[in-house]
């Protein structure tokens, strides 16, 4: 009979928990039954003998047909054999220590006090602890190690930082002071050769001076380098008590190991968990943040456990319990129990600290469950609590999740439920915004009401001015009619005029004529003749006026129209000056700027019909709207240009009148009526632009550049003493006629609309393109002469962005390319550097030059140290331990002097 | 030797030192101290920034007393009665400004904050120590001053050289040279020697201050312009065909047969340019230091015969017949800006040192003075005249020539201009006109010669001894010639804006991309073009080639939309997971909420 022992057990315990007996033969297991007792006494004495029968059974059944594989035989003493049968073999060869003191007792020899120790080790019974094995041994050693270690490291963090830090590092580190060095040492090979060295060092001989500083010796400094007492005693105590603790250490883990009751540790777990309960309640109260910190860590341990499957029965042991689990009680139990644990890790904690956010979480459970307390949605619905107005919104999340989770019926009427619920709460919020935008609106109202006031005393005079401009428009009209009628006046009037003239003249005459008489009366005959040829003169005259008149007509109605405009404005200033003495200075600007558009208005048409006049003369004219536009424009610049050419001096050869000439009368006027014209003319014209360049200079810089300013901006003529006398070579090389040079002077017209119309050939290049997508004949009928609908053709035309605006937007006269500089790009840098937030701060980082062109000496010096400077030839060690200690005592000493300073100071 | 060793030995048993009492041999602690402190206004030293981060606010605070204390007091016991550096004028320090101070970042970039605070502290430095500095440059500009009532316009040059030392009357002269026509004149960088070169092919250089003749040559040609190069070593002369380059003993060194019908010509120094304006409109720039030609630009512009260089950011400034000045750089096709100066055409162009201001004079009477960084005008006169050439000198007068009138003017942007500084009579038509570098004279050029007028501030008074120095020997010209040939500045880096080389360049991949690729002159991100392999017995008709292509078009097609797809499936989870986090994150409400406001 054969017993073969299967140990199984559990992980942890290593314990043997089961033991199985198998038989070999059946038949054989009644015989079996009782002899388990015997055999082991048996076995001893008649181990042959009972081989031998075995044998001979085997070979009785193998006969039998049953081919049964044959066990293998195993010969080695088991110590336990089962729970059920006991049986100890080497029960009665067990040494007992009594068997050993017994002996020492007996003899006299011993001593009475080892006597007593051994008594006391027989009292108690404690057993000498095995050492442990040498896995964990290893282990709490390279833990302790690791934390020594990590401990030891880390003291040189800060050295570390403050080397990153630093702007340069001077290696090998401990070099010698650059202070003054001893005596000794410089003086090695030197001597006193001058007389006045001499005469000082004999002085101090004389004196006793010490010439060498206190200096060590050799020996005295390595005992000075050496580690002194101190750093060995605290070195000492370092390592005994990281000694002392690596034995705890390890008695404590030893003692845990040993330990294998369940219960114990049941108990001990339940008693740990209680404390740090306790813990955590304190720490709650002293250390909220300590105690988040746990609450999260707690929750992370529980999350872990929901994860993980350890105590959910999924384990090999928990399926093996599984099976055994219908009969037997323990093992349902145990399972029972695991899935306590589970439960119990799984469960939240409830604390003061989270209790807050407890509520909140359940509450949102219940929310989600409609668990919500009646009351709570009645006082929601509650308009007049001003503590219910603020508004509960809602978590998508959670509907998401529980739309995705619902799937019943029962969740459906839920979900109604829901909807009910926000139609109602919308029409609430509804409700609400409106109180709030009131609300807010009186706030308003009562913070702004000063300001309101203000806006609406701004709004009555915008009121106000719109009725003066319609007004001025009104009287604008009233002008022109008047000024219609007024030319028909001044007509009459000239003529009145010159008819005064002519009789002021007569008087005249007559007059002297008396005194003439009176004093010689032969020359009457010669007065009469000239009053005469006067005579017939005037009448020539008046015959060239109103030639002139007819043919100037124009002209002179114009320059008569803005003159009266002008009084009659200047007039009315006056008179809203007085009437309106609180207004602004904005609005005269205004009505300035208003007045010097209508002026320009008026110029323009002038020059409109002008250029209608010419027209017919000019061949070449160009199409477009816009162009026309800003020639006209130019051409009041150039207006005034030829203005100042009138006013300069006689050297100018640009010299001449703005008379037009369209007929050949006039030309032949012009050589006659040349002094005349000209001077009439400035007068006349002048005012205009200086009011308008006074109002200019009014608003002062509220734009760029107008584009009048650029060319038309106030010269000023410089005065030379001496005058050329060489013409300019270019002159005499090419000379100019006069026609020449006059088709120079109003070259400048060319060159202005030249220059527009290339800027805006370079804008239309910069602007993007409209791209038209639409294909005719889709969705229509497509053929010759057939055009896609606007709709449609509206609906496929891509616009994109509009350009960034140019730089030279507000430069009239300069072209400025939008073109990229690509060359220079491929040296910059087109990607901020590292430690930089934003493009200011690197490239004022940047900016200043280090070169010595541009600094001095210690500028670029210290502007281009090196990171790191090293002695050449010397060898760099690395960083003694040593230091670290210095830099700590010195931190040390000084934290003890301050406090020694602030003890004094108590 | 003196010290007695027992002395020594005794005292260094002693562990601690005693005080010594300071002996005139050693370095005292205080001027020590006082270095340290020298240092701090710049840059505290290692040593102090070691010791202010060891100890507390407190005790900076008291060691801080103990300085000021320590500065007060000498050896001697007296006080110091101006302790600290001495201070610098506020005027003195703003005009060597460069940049404004950056808000620093918060604590936790320190790294930023540190290399931050560095940067303003060297800037800082670099100020105060160059504002220090300025008092090295003792000398003042001269100036001319009337009697009461009595313009300096009226005052002749006689008079001047008469009052003057002999050495600086022996400036104002005269070369009566009626021969060879007009004379264009060009003074060397360091003012030190001259060149005229006459139309009818007259070539003279020379060390106008001994008078000293280099050399002199008559090249048989019409000249147009004659350029000193980057040292008096080399000459360029642009003759009737031809562009030449000539050294200083009159021998032909190059016929640059690329640069033809030169009209004008610039030298940019700091690059090493030679740039010319040709009457077929073409504006060409020639690296001197490696003789190749940069790049030749046609301005379609017609003939350009008025130029001129901003000597603060080497652009070139040209005058049209049309009234326009337009700006070049070697680097754009296009002229970077075009600007309507005048209404007749423009006869000349000038820009002043700094590169703020530009004068330019026209066919239509007038002088006009633009800042020309923000391209606006600020001053326009009326020369009853005209002028016809024009010079701006190192302290900014401006020399305009009227027929044989020279004109100096002063302040013509600051101030309104009514009168003439100076003004001069020469013999023939002004032909060219040149200040002369750090010297009070003006060369003009003329029909009959070449005139050396004195014009009292017009140089600079102190020069850099280590860019242009008049007093060079040959030796340090040589090294100074290396030197510069190192610092040469590379013709890409000729741009509007000088400063925009440290600037970031945000433009977009794409953009930068492109720019590569006109650079090296391929893609290097393009993909390779699939060419089918040829095959044999028909199988490679045209059909099956195009059936092939179209495979690998498809698959790669495949490939990117795959591609595409799955970026978008990933966006779009992206986007889901931010939604719920949010969604998280918003969700974490309350019944209490509603209480909120």
């Amino acid at each position: 009979m054969v017993k073969v022992c299967k140990k199984t057990g559990n992980k942890k315990s290593s314990e043997m928990e089961e033991t199985r007996v198998e038989y070999q033969a059946e038949e054989e297991e009644e015989e079996e039954d009782g002899a388990d007792e015997e055999l082991s006494s048996e076995e001893q004495d008649g181990g042959e003998d009972e081989r031998k029968r075995r044998k001979l059974l085997e070979a009785i059944s193998a006969l039998g047909g049953k081919r049964k594989k044959p066990l293998g035989e195993r010969s080695e003493a088991a110590v336990h054999m089962s729970e059920f049968t006991v049986s100890v073999e080497g029960e009665g060869d067990k040494m007992e220590l009594s068997d050993l003191i017994g002996t020492a007792e007996k003899a006299p020899a011993v001593t009475a006090q080892s006597k007593k120790q051994l008594r006391n080790l027989q009292r108690s019974n404690r057993t000498v602890e095995c050492p442990l094995s040498k896995q964990e041994r290893e282990r709490i050693q390279r833990d302790v190690a690791f934390q020594k270690a990590a401990s030891e490291v880390s003291r040189w963090d800060s050295v570390i930082t403050q080397n990153q830090r630093a702007e340069q590092l001077v290696f090998p580190l401990n070099q010698e002071p650059s202070g003054p060095k001893p005596m000794e040492r410089v003086v090695m090979g030197w001597k006193a050769r001058t007389p006045l060295e001499q005469e000082v060092f004999a002085l101090l001989t004389a004196n006793k001076q010490p010439v060498t500083d206190p200096i060590l010796t050799p020996a005295e400094e390595a005992s000075v380098r050496a580690m002194s007492l101190e750093e060995a005693k605290v070195r000492r105590a370092e390592l005994q008590k990281a000694r002392a603790l690596q034995s705890y250490y390890e008695a404590k883990a030893r003692r845990e190991r040993k330990i294998k009751s369940k219960k114990y540790h049941k108990v001990q777990n339940k008693a740990k968990r209680k404390e740090f309960l306790h813990q955590f309640e304190q720490m709650v109260q002293t250390d909220p943040a300590a105690a988040l910190e746990q609450l999260q860590k707690m929750e992370v341990a529980r999350m872990q456990e929901r994860m993980s499957l350890k105590h959910q029965n999924s384990g090999k042991w928990a399926k093996s319990k599984a099976i055994m689990a219908k009969y037997d009680e323990g093992a349902r139990k145990a399972m029972q129990q695991q899935l306590e644990v589970n439960k119990d890790l799984t469960q939240k904690m409830v604390t003061s600290l989270s209790n807050k956010e407890e509520e909140e979480e359940q509450e949102e459970e219940e929310g989600d469950s409609e668990m919500l307390p009646d009351f709570v949605n009645d006082a929601q619905r509650d308009a007049s609590n001003p503590w219910m107005r603020g508004k509960l919104s809602e978590e998508p999340a959670e509907r998401e999740e529980g739309d995705t989770a619902g799937g019943g019926g029962g969740e459906e009427e839920e979900k109604e439920e829901v909807v009910e619920e926000e139609a109602d709460e919308a029409g609430e919020e509804a409700l609400l915004r409106e109180f709030d935008s009131r609300r807010k609106l009186r706030q308003a109202q009562e913070s702004d009401a000063a300001a309101e006031e203000q806006e609406l005393e701004e709004e009555e005079e915008r009121v106000e001015e719109l009725e003066q401009k319609v007004e001025e428009q009104k009287e604008e009209e009233q002008r022109v009619e008047e000024q219609k009628e007024e030319e028909q006046r001044v007509e009459e009037q000239k003529e009145e005029e010159q008819r005064v003239e002519e009789k002021e003249e007569e008087q005249r005459v007559e007059e002297k004529e008396e005194e003439q008489r009176v004093e010689e009366k032969e020359e009457e005959q010669r007065v009469e003749e000239q009053e005469e040829e006067q005579r017939v003169e005037e009448k020539e005259e008046e015959q060239r006026v109103e030639e002139k008149e007819e043919e100037q007509r124009v002209e002179e109605k114009e320059q008569e129209k803005e003159q009266k405009v002008e009084e009659q404005k200047e007039e009315e200033q006056r008179v809203e000056e007085k009437e309106e003495e609180q207004r602004e200075e904005q609005e005269e600007e205004q009505r300035e700027e208003q007045e010097e558009e209508q002026e320009q208005r008026v110029e323009e048409k002038e020059e409109e019909q002008r250029e209608e006049q010419e027209e017919d003369d000019e061949a070449a004219a160009e199409s477009s709207d816009r162009e026309e536009e800003s020639i006209s424009e130019f051409r009041n610049l150039f207006h005034g240009l030829r203005k100042e050419a009138g006013s300069r001096d006689g050297s100018s050869p640009l010299e001449e009148g703005l008379i037009r000439i369209r007929t050949v009368e006039d030309v032949e006027l012009l050589t006659q009526g040349d002094t005349s014209a000209p001077v009439e003319q400035p007068s006349a014209s002048e005012p205009a632009p200086s009011a308008g360049q006074q109002a200019a200079k009014g608003r002062k810089r509220k734009k760029g550049i107008e584009l009048k300013e650029v060319l038309t901006k106030e010269t000023k003529v410089i005065k030379v003493p001496l005058a050329p006398t060489v013409a300019d070579s270019d002159s005499s090389e090419e000379k100019l006629d006069q026609r020449g040079l006059i088709k120079e002077a109003f070259a400048g017209d060319d060159v202005i609309s030249d220059f527009l119309r290339d800027k805006r050939r370079q804008e239309d290049a910069g602007k993007p393109r409209v791209v038209d997508l639409t294909l005719p004949g889709w969705g229509e009928w497509g053929g010759l002469g057939l055009k896609p609908s606007s709709r449609k053709r509206r609906r496929f035309r891509v616009k994109t962005a509009p350009p960034a605006p140019r730089k030279d937007q507000h430069l009239p006269s300069v072209i400025i390319s939008e073109k990229r500089n690509s060359s220079i790009s491929l040296h910059q840098v087109n990607s901020l550097p590292f430690p930089f937030e934003n493009h200011s701060q690197f490239e004022s980082a940047v900016r200043s030059p280090l070169g010595r062109t541009w600094n001095t000496e210690r500028t670029v010096k210290k502007v281009t140290k090196p990171k790191v400077l090293t002695q050449l030839g010397a060898i760099i060690e690395p960083m003694a331990e040593e230091e670290l200690v210095r830099d700590k005592k010195k931190a040390s000493v000084g934290r003890s002097r301050r406090a020694d300073s602030k003890k004094a100071r108590l | 030797m003196a010290s007695p060793d027992g002395v020594t030995v005794s005292d260094s048993h002693v562990g601690k030192k005693k005080k010594l009492a300071a002996r005139y041999w050693q370095e005292s602690p205080q001027e020590s101290k006082d270095e340290n402190k020298d240092g701090k206004e710049g840059e505290p030293t290692e040593q102090a920034v070691q010791q202010e981060e060891q100890k507390a606010k407190k005790t900076k605070k008291r060691k801080q007393r103990d300085d000021q204390v320590d500065g007060k007091k000498f050896i001697s016991g007296k006080t110091d009665p101006f302790p600290g550096p001495a201070p610098i004028p506020e005027d003195r320090l703003q005009k060597f400004k460069r940049k404004d101070k950056i808000q620093k970042p918060n604590r936790h970039y320190y790294k930023l904050k540190d290399m931050i605070t560095r940067s303003e502290e060297a800037s800082e430095m670099a100020q105060k120590q160059a504002a220090r500095f300025d008092l090295l440059l003792p000398e003042d500009a001269g100036f001319l001053e009337g009697d009461e009532d009595e313009d300096t316009c009226i005052i002749s040059q006689e008079d001047i050289s008469d009052a003057v030392d002999i050495s600086s009357g022996a400036k104002y002269f005269n070369f009566k040279l009626s021969q060879f026509g007009p004379y264009r004149v060009d003074y060397s960088k360091t003012g030190r020697h001259l060149l005229l070169g006459g139309r009818r092919g007259h070539v003279a250089c020379m060390d106008w201050q001994s008078k000293q003749l280099m050399c002199e040559i008559n090249v048989m040609e019409s000249i147009n312009d004659v350029k000193w190069l980057h040292s008096e070593s080399m000459y360029a002369v642009a003759q009737k065909k031809w562009l030449y380059i000539y050294d200083s003993n009159g021998i032909e060194l190059h016929c640059i047969r690329k640069f033809n019908d030169v009209l004008r010509m610039q030298f940019l120094p700091y690059h090493f340019l030679l740039a010319t304006a040709s009457a077929t409109g073409f504006l060409q720039y020639l690296d001197v230091a490696v003789g190749k030609e940069v790049a030749a630009i046609c301005t379609k512009t017609g003939r350009l015969d008025v130029m001129c260089q901003n000597p603060n950011n080497a652009i070139i400034h040209l005058g049209h017949p049309n009234g326009t000045v337009t700006l070049w750089s070697p680097n754009q096709k296009e002229a970077l800006v075009k600007m309507l100066c005048h209404q007749g055409g423009v006869r000349s162009v000038s820009v002043d040192k700094t590169g703020t201001y530009m004068v330019t004079s026209g066919m239509d009477k007038k002088l006009k003075v633009y800042d020309i960084r923000a391209f606006k005008p600020l001053k326009s006169y009326f020369l009853p005249a005209g002028a016809s050439c024009l010079s701006l000198s190192q302290r900014g007068l401006l020399s305009a020539a009227t027929g044989d009138v020279v004109q100096v003017y002063r302040d013509v942007w600051s101030a309104a201009v009514t009168k003439p500084y100076m003004a001069h009579r020469v013999r023939g038509t002004v032909w060219d006109l040149r200040f002369c570098p750090f010297e009070d004279v003006l060369g003009v050029g003329h029909g009959e010669g070449f005139t050396s007028m004195l014009v009292p501030g017009a140089g600079e008074p102190n020069f850099d001894g280590l860019d242009a120095n008049p007093y060079r020997s040959a030796k340090q010209r040589q090294e100074w010639e290396v030197k510069a040939l190192l610092d040469k500045i590379q013709p890409e880096l000729i741009s509007l804006d000088p400063t925009e080389l440290g600037q970031v360049d945000n433009a977009a991949f794409e953009q930068r991309h492109q720019d590569r690729v006109q650079a090296l002159g391929f893609d290097p991100l393009a993909k390779e073009r699939f060419v089918p392999k040829f095959k044999k017995k028909g199988r490679s008709s045209t059909g099956g080639v195009e059936r092939r292509k179209k495979k690998v078009a498809h698959e790669d097609q495949r490939d990117l939309i795959k591609k595409t797809v799955e970026d978008k499936v990933k966006m779009e989870e992206e986007g889901k997971r931010m939604e719920k986090k949010k969604a998280m994150l918003s969700s974490q409400k309350s019944a209490l909420d509603r209480f909120k406001k």
